[in-house]
């Protein structure tokens, strides 16, 4: 954790952006702990698979706050989370997962395939690390169209088992473009433990083998986070080519579903409840009540009004028709 | 008018298009090469620079993302395969996104990416430097598949893909590289999905794309020695498919030899015949249908095994005589 002490001190960081961090996350957490309520209940409203990005929160939220929104983010099968933090429209999310025709991909992407271009998220991909190429590819678009527009790949640790990613860091690097990469280590790729599947788990690590900035930071740590991808991101806006910022964080649920899954005996109940005491938002929480940016009350007034928002994402979801066989035939291609 | 080759006419359609819109660009391995791709890309990067002609490292999955995502971008690359077998290492990239980019996200943005496809065979290359792998990419739902045989359809074809807001594999072939034909000098397009009768009969119709066009117009006219005579269908286009064309043709000669550069099983002449035998066409057959293809083998290295591998007219003259004896 060398490379963590460096991160500069989060003082500097606008109160309002801080503020609007911590309820992205919270906008994040409130959906994702809703999504599972309805996934663990009997009536089986929601059945696409969806991994649950609860514990990850600072990641996504550090890193699209720092970024405008013309900057393109690229997400993987975890992808509530990028999608809320970019922007996303929480009803047509809740309608995706639902699987209905109101949803962002009018129901024919699920969970996994999470995509809103008008806020610069054109996609996801179940693939593990597919659209770490294709990030890079909007980033060349970007320079021979002479914007100053950056694109970010978003992807887990799993994604470094993938030769893909490799082409990806070459290319990426080799022609300088406006890329930042961001490896969520969440330290499990499904049921193995990154030091069962990386010869060396350093990620960041292998971007010196690629000639560009590696970093390993606190992803638990919004604060840390952001910091460190406005750095990035101003490097790749400045033709200074990409980074590999690797964010140490912790999904507190299974690889896919509702369930902690410890009792399937892929981790401890210990590691899970460090990882807990370490909570994401807890951690600005305390900072923002300690500074005096937010009061107690101000703190239940978000979290009131984002459970309601929720639950209005909720009743759309349900009141949204399923998609017709009208729709089936629909949109293989653009005509 | 003008005669150029084959592969001047790739090359004029290149520079043409470039020139003219900005969103396309060429990518891919070997691009500024002087062998990889023939003499198809010759004078484009001098002409329009690293930054529009862009060569790449072998990468072929990580590339073919990077094109997707320019195409996301406003893009429209031309992304160069110099060998097609290559594309298998670019499978997941083609089929798992590009194909369903469109689709999977409701229809929210399309994957304009030309997937320029060559077909290297012949010279004793061997089973990895020898596939032509078309039907692979008929079989995916959100790919087109354009296979030009003359100079003109080469040209244009390759113009309407760069112009297309969808994804299309342009499928070429090198032994067509030195083949001459007329190609007007002006920019023009070949409307993907339409085929063309090249050459008119009433006895059998003889279906070809690509190269197997010029062996089937080879066989047709040894056959007419013979006073048969063969209608030579050029599809053109795989998918979508020109069956309406097709279908007049069978029709009228009641007899369908269907040729093909690939292998048989589940191949080109498979998604044919099928077309063929699920449609009321089906009862103006008077013979059953005879497919000329590859065998189900791996492309050999001897010359001597080459020479029996591939289809040609002989074989098609074979196939011409066996369906009239029916």
């Amino acid at each position: 954790m060398k490379e963590e002490e460096k991160n500069l001190p989060p003082s500097d960081i606008p109160q309002d952006i801080l503020r609007k961090m911590y309820v992205a996350m919270v906008n994040i957490r409130k959906f994702e702990e809703r999504v599972a309520e309805i996934l663990r209940s009997p009536k089986k409203e929601i059945t696409t698979p969806c991994h649950l990005y609860i514990g990850e929160e600072a990641v996504a939220t550090g890193v699209c706050s720092a970024l405008r929104k013309d900057d393109w983010v690229f997400s993987t099968h975890r992808s509530h989370g990028h999608f809320l933090a970019k922007g996303g429209d929480l009803k047509a999310l809740m309608a995706e997962l639902y699987c209905k025709k109101r949803g962002c991909s009018k129901g024919k992407g699920g969970s996994m395939h999470i995509a809103s271009s008008d806020i610069g998220l054109p996609g996801s991909s179940a693939i593990v690390g597919g659209t770490i190429p294709i990030a890079v590819g909007a980033a060349l678009a970007f320079s021979m169209q002479d914007k100053d527009s950056i694109s970010v790949a978003f992807f887990g640790d799993g994604a470094l088992h993938e030769g893909v990613s490799y082409e990806s860091l070459n290319f990426a690097s080799l022609k300088k473009l406006p890329v930042v990469f961001v490896c969520e280590n969440n330290l499990y790729c499904t049921h193995l433990s990154v030091a069962a599947t990386l010869a060396n788990p350093n990620i960041y690590k292998k971007a010196e083998a690629f000639g560009m900035h590696g970093i390993r930071i606190d992803g638990n740590n919004v604060m840390k986070v952001f910091k460190v991808a406005e750095r990035a991101i101003a490097d790749a806006r400045a033709g200074k080519g990409p980074t590999l910022i690797e964010a140490m964080t912790y999904r507190w649920f299974g690889h896919v579903g509702p369930y902690d899954d410890l009792d399937k005996g892929l981790r401890s109940k210990e590691e899970l409840n460090y990882w807990m005491s370490r909570d994401p938002i807890k951690v600005l929480e305390k900072f923002l009540l300690e500074h005096g940016f937010m009061s107690e009350l101000e703190r239940d007034q978000i979290h009131k009004a984002i459970s309601e928002e929720v639950e209005k994402a909720v009743k759309f979801a349900r009141e949204s028709p399923y998609p017709d066989e009208n729709d089936l035939l629909h949109n293989v291609f653009k005509t | 008018m003008r005669r150029i080759s084959y592969a001047e006419a790739i090359n004029e359609a290149l520079h043409q298009i470039i020139a003219k819109d900005t969103r396309v660009f060429l990518i891919g391995q070997g691009v500024t090469s002087p062998w990889y791709v023939g003499s198809t890309t010759m004078g484009l990067i001098d002409r329009f620079g690293p930054k529009r002609i862009v060569d790449t490292p072998t990468s072929e999955n990580g590339i073919t993302g990077v094109a997707l995502g320019s195409a996301l971008a406003g893009m429209h690359p031309i992304l160069c395969y110099p060998r097609m077998d290559f594309m298998y290492l670019a499978m997941d990239q083609i089929a798992n996104h590009i194909a369903n980019w469109h689709y999977m996200f409701g229809g929210q943005l399309s994957a304009p990416v030309t997937l320029w496809a060559i077909i290297n065979r012949g010279g004793e290359q061997a089973a990895q430097h020898s596939q032509a792998t078309q039907a692979f990419f008929m079989h995916i739902p959100g790919l087109q598949v354009v296979t030009p045989s003359t100079p003109y359809d080469a040209k244009g074809l390759l113009v309407a893909c760069a112009e297309e807001d969808n994804p299309v594999v342009f499928i070429d072939d090198r032994w067509l590289y030195q083949h001459v034909g007329e190609v007007p000098e002006e920019l023009y397009s070949v409307p993907i999905g339409k085929g063309i009768v090249r050459r008119e009969g009433k006895d059998v119709t003889v279906v070809a794309t690509s190269y197997m066009v010029y062996e089937a117009i080879k066989a047709s006219e040894d056959l007419e020695k013979e006073r048969i005579d063969v209608e030579v269908m050029d599809l053109r286009s795989l998918k979508p498919l020109d069956k309406n064309l097709l279908f007049t043709s069978v029709k009228k000669t009641g007899k369908l030899v269907i040729v093909d550069g690939g292998w048989k099983t589940c191949g080109v002449s498979a998604e044919i015949s099928a077309r063929i035998a699920e449609n009321d066409v089906f009862r103006s057959l008077r013979t059953p249908i005879i497919r000329v293809s590859l065998p189900d083998t791996p492309a050999p290295a001897s010359l001597a095994l080459e020479k029996i591998y591939y289809p040609n007219a002989e074989k098609i003259i074979w196939a011409v005589r066996k369906i009239l004896e029916m």
